[in-house]
């Protein structure tokens, strides 16, 4: 079986873990010892759309990794992938590692600690944590796999095949800039705006019929991100303003983590995702009035827990 | 002279307090808060703080027990300016009605009841304790001025000089647009933003990112207001700067920011909503406004989600 490590165990985390455990010889990285222990000793149990325990290697010592990994999926929050890819410069020699964050940039963090081949992805799945040995599979939706360093189309293929046959739906690209640029500039919006407001992402979010409702302003924003996305030389896969529209008439009412971040007055994964974006729009000197106005905001609102 | 305050929160009884204690002026002071109307009809109303003063208004919960006077005086939240003329119009078919709110298009619903409307500004402040008792915070001018040709400047020259030998100094201009816009630009760049981030305006002020939103926010209130031919008496910039000081109002939660974490609707709607309707009719674009006054509805519409 493909030896697989899939290091950060939050709510993707788990479900990559829990569902390749079932095709794939699978240890998980932890932060904390007693979560590698629950796993080790409990299994990890998934619920909802899945309903499986899952028998897994886990430990918090990066140090214990099985040499021999084929395949390490990095998929830690945006904010500890440094740390996490200084812990494994030198080490996996033979894995192929692929990083799944949130935002832009995160596999040149990677690609600055190691030479592996390297693949990116973004996850639309979500999932919620109910403990250290148990997550529930909430939105079965996709997670696309591209090429990005010393890769090819078929090694992208290769693990969709693998992910696909644990449960879990995915597709492959040649290109994962497209899909990637879409769910950047939908994140931005919709994570900025959640986060202010403290709304779920849910129907005032496609709202447009008074001046003072929040779609105009989520298109708008939308509208400044796709002008960056074009600048950048990309077009997007998907039109964000439609992912956001579809998600809200599905009805339910998903909360972001940079809302669920701020609640709990936690740092957010700002950096990576607007911050990520204003400094490509700097980069390719596009205006994104808007976006500039929400990526201070929320940094602001960070600022203010001190 | 008989005189009705309208509304008797923090501001509304400053006036109806001060003006009480004049020999020649008879002073109602209308507000559905039966315990503070009982208090005042019991003890007088009570002033502490940047003055002490206990004036005896003639205090009333009903409509229409006011008497017809020669001055209004209406000094509700801005969201309630509708039913609060509705009901004591009566009182005022003979004689002028001044505004001393926050925001814009509060003479334009008191016209739509009353016949001659002044328009007005006031910057002292203040804080209702308890029934009967108002902490006043900071003493300040008022301006009035005519809304339109039926209010004969002489109107708000005496409506003035009986505030100032009250001891809330006041004067009469003919065009008092400029200290209504100047106020309400300055409110409406620096109190939503304290709003959304939870930070004090000193604070606001210091994070040089924050305050060149602010700054944006300034520039189209500006350009709307110069749009309309409004000459603003001072730069609202300065008042921003000056407010930003340690002595000052450093430490100051915005009245906008207080209301969100009281769960309080807040007065976004005049403010920067205000802003954005007088920029259409102008042809002026506002986009942080909208952007800004999208974002509060959206912190007041999270209130009522389960």
């Amino acid at each position: 079986m493909t030896k697989v490590v899939v290091a950060g165990a939050g709510s993707i985390g788990s479900l990559l873990a829990g569902h390749l455990a079932r095709v794939a010889d699978v240890t998980v990285l932890t932060r904390r010892e007693e979560h590698a222990t629950a796993l080790r000793e409990n299994g990890l149990r998934v619920s909802g759309r899945s309903d499986f325990t899952a028998q897994l290697a886990a430990t918090a010592d990066p140090f214990r990794l099985p040499e021999d990994t084929e395949l390490a999926i990095l998929a830690c929050k945006g904010t500890d992938l440094e740390p996490l890819a200084a812990t494994l410069e030198g080490r996996l020699p033979g894995a192929t590692v692929m990083t799944i964050q949130n935002g832009l940039g995160a596999e040149d963090v990677v690609a600055a600690h190691g030479d592996w081949p390297l693949l990116s992805a973004v996850t639309f799945m979500s999932g919620t944590r109910h403990g250290d040995d148990h997550v529930e599979y909430v939105l079965d939706t996709a997670t696309w796999i591209g090429p990005y360093r010393e890769t090819t189309e078929a090694d992208a293929r290769r693990v969709a095949e693998l992910i696909e046959s644990a449960g879990l739906k995915v597709e492959a690209f040649h290109d994962l800039r497209p899909a990637q640029w879409s769910k950047l500039v939908f994140n931005a919006t919709v994570n900025g705006v959640a986060a202010l407001t403290c709304l779920p992402h849910d129907f005032h979010f496609a709202e447009t019929e008074r001046l003072s409702d929040l779609g105009h302003l989520v298109r708008d924003l939308v509208d400044e991100g796709r002008a960056v996305a074009i600048a950048a030389g990309v077009q997007m896969h998907d039109d964000p303003w439609e992912m956001n529209v579809l998600a809200t008439e599905r009805g339910d009412r998903h909360f972001p983590s940079m809302l669920e971040d701020v609640e709990a007055r936690r740092p957010t994964e700002l950096e990576s995702i607007n911050g990520a974006l204003v400094r490509e729009a700097r980069r390719h000197g596009v205006a994104v009035p808007l976006h500039e106005a929400l990526y201070r905001l929320v940094k602001a609102r960070e600022a203010s827990y001190s | 002279m008989r005189i009705a305050v309208v509304g008797c929160g923090a501001v509304g009884s400053l006036f109806a307090a001060n003006l009480a204690l004049l020999d020649d002026v008879e002073v109602w002071a209308f507000d559905l808060n039966e315990l503070h109307v009982a208090a005042i009809n019991r003890d007088g109303l009570r002033l502490t703080g940047a003055g002490d003063v206990v004036g005896h208004p003639r205090a009333t919960a009903d409509p229409a027990a006011i008497p017809p006077c020669d001055f209004g005086i209406v000094a509700t939240k801005a969201m309630h300016t509708e039913a609060a003329i509705a009901a004591t119009a009566h009182a005022f078919a003979a004689g002028c009605v001044a505004t001393v709110q926050n925001g814009l298009g509060n003479e334009e619903t008191l016209a739509a009841h009353a016949a001659r409307v002044i328009r007005g500004t006031t910057f002292p402040a203040g804080k209702l304790l308890e029934p009967g008792h108002v902490q006043w915070d900071v003493q300040g001018d008022t301006t009035f001025g005519p809304f339109d040709a039926s209010v004969p400047l002489a109107e708000c020259e005496r409506l003035a000089d009986a505030c100032t030998r009250a001891g809330m100094p006041a004067h009469a201009v003919a065009d008092a647009r400029g200290p209504q816009w100047r106020k309400v630009i300055f409110n409406a760049s620096t109190n939503p933003i304290g709003a959304l981030t939870g930070l004090t305006h000193g604070r606001v002020c210091e994070r040089p990112d924050l305050r060149a939103l602010v700054s944006g926010l300034v520039a189209e209130g500006k350009a709307v207001a110069a749009a309309q031919g409004i000459e603003l008496d001072a730069d609202p910039e300065e008042l921003i700067d000056h407010a930003a000081r340690p002595e000052v109002a450093y430490d100051h939660k915005a009245s906008m920011l207080q209301d969100v974490e009281a769960r309080r609707p807040t007065e976004v709607d005049f403010l920067n909503g205000g802003i954005v309707r007088f920029g259409r009719e102008s042809g002026v674009p506002t986009p942080l406004n909208e952007a800004i006054w999208a974002l509060i509805k959206g912190v007041e519409a999270s209130w009522t989600q389960s």
